[in-house]
């Protein structure tokens, strides 16, 4: 697996400062966990975290901070560890890497896919109060997805099958990153359903009447 | 110094070193209480985001992977996750290196695992020798963990000139990283 399409520098750079909200991070970071060069980059960028935490100019703490932190790590002790997982145990090939599997509740087979029309079906993954969606889309293999435009950002991850739009082929690993300017049809590749993650920060803008009505329903 | 961080931790994750961690917590505790009162926080707040930070270093030391980061690089990453889950509540997503769709890194060259504190040391001059301009920006976004489009807008910059002058100072860093010792 090639992944020809990386987020962007500013991105990488955002997510590794913490300024992404957590949608985009989760985007980011499911990238992150399938492409070992763009964790190199976002490592380089913490690094520069890193040296403005060495040459801060250390500011004296309150009494009893330490004795406070040192009292707390005997609870911390007594919890059970944070991550035991047995290396014996056969190992599942995932189509969602974590952090995403996390969000989803499992893998794409406990995903429970509300449908969108055209067989395309979508599941959402944010709280209903968040500004950014983070969603799966699928798209069964050699259909379009309905042509739409951006009023803000979209990022797209491919994890199962491809699509293709004007821009270029994407599959497994590739993310898109769309702004308010690209109007794009994709088309998911043939041979297996296209499945992906989206986050968008407004509402899609669907150019056919029908898909614009049903927006209301589908918060998409 | 350094190599006293790096040996630290070792003992922090082997060995449950408390000694070891009180040495950490010296080091680092009044450096992160700066570090996190530039951008704005409460002196209070600021105290209980370190603690929540130390904890962490604690619990998580046996994650830290001294062939990835400099200690420092790794307290910040753990500072910068505690703080987004205390100001803004929020989940800080990460990938799982033990996550089996987890896609490793290349297996690292033989001189590689040992110099990332000396990367460290060459990156902090690096840093120190940006020009004023490409300092005010990365800091503004470290600090006070504003995108670029924040930081736009708080200096009232075009966001291409912000593009530009943060991806300068990451070039520049990067450089130093590569060159030899």
């Amino acid at each position: 697996m090639t992944i020809m399409h990386h987020p962007s520098e500013e991105m990488i750079f955002d997510y590794a400062t913490g300024a992404l909200d957590e949608a985009w991070a989760l985007a980011i970071a499911t990238h992150l966990s399938l492409c070992p060069a763009c964790r190199a980059a976002a490592r380089e960028v913490e690094a520069i975290g890193g040296s403005l935490l060495e040459a801060a100019v250390p500011t004296e703490m309150a009494d009893g901070s330490y004795e406070a932190v040192m009292a707390r790590l005997d609870f911390v002790d007594a919890m059970p560890p944070a991550e035991v997982r047995s290396i014996t145990e056969p190992k599942p090939s995932y189509v969602l890497p974590e952090p995403l599997r996390q969000y989803a509740g499992g893998d794409v087979s406990e995903i429970r896919w509300r449908a969108l029309g055209g067989g395309a079906a979508q599941c959402i993954l944010s709280p209903p109060s968040s500004k950014t969606v983070a969603r799966l889309l699928r798209i069964p293999a050699g259909r379009p997805v309905p042509e739409h435009s951006h009023r803000g950002t979209e990022l797209t991850l491919v994890l199962a099958g491809a699509f293709a739009d004007s821009t270029g082929h994407y599959a497994r690993g590739d993310l898109q990153e769309a702004d308010a300017d690209l109007l794009h049809q994709p088309r998911a590749a043939e041979g297996e359903d296209c499945i992906c993650l989206a986050v968008t920060d407004a509402p899609l803008s669907f150019r056919a009447l029908l898909p614009r009505l049903a927006q209301r329903y589908l918060r998409i | 110094m350094t190599e006293d961080l790096t040996e630290w931790m070792r003992r922090v994750a082997k060995d449950r070193d408390r000694e070891a961690f009180s040495n950490l917590f010296a080091h680092f505790a009044p450096r992160l209480k700066s570090y996190l009162q530039r951008s704005g926080s409460e002196p209070l707040e600021a105290e209980e985001v370190v603690q929540e930070t130390m904890i962490n270093v604690w619990r998580k030391a046996a994650l830290f992977d001294p062939s990835k980061a400099a200690v420092s690089t790794w307290v910040f990453t753990v500072a910068r996750n505690a703080r987004i889950s205390h100001f803004r509540k929020q989940n800080r997503p990460e990938p799982d290196p033990t996550d089996p769709a987890f896609a490793p890194d290349p297996t690292p060259g033989p001189l590689e695992a040992v110099t990332r504190e000396q990367e460290a040391a060459r990156l902090r001059s690096a840093v120190d020798a940006l020009p004023e301009e490409q300092q005010l920006v990365v800091k503004l976004a470290f600090f006070e963990e504003k995108s670029h489009a924040a930081v736009a807008a708080e200096l009232k910059l075009p966001l291409g000139t912000v593009k530009s002058r943060i991806r300068l100072a990451v070039q520049r860093v990067r450089a130093a990283i590569g060159e030899p010792a």
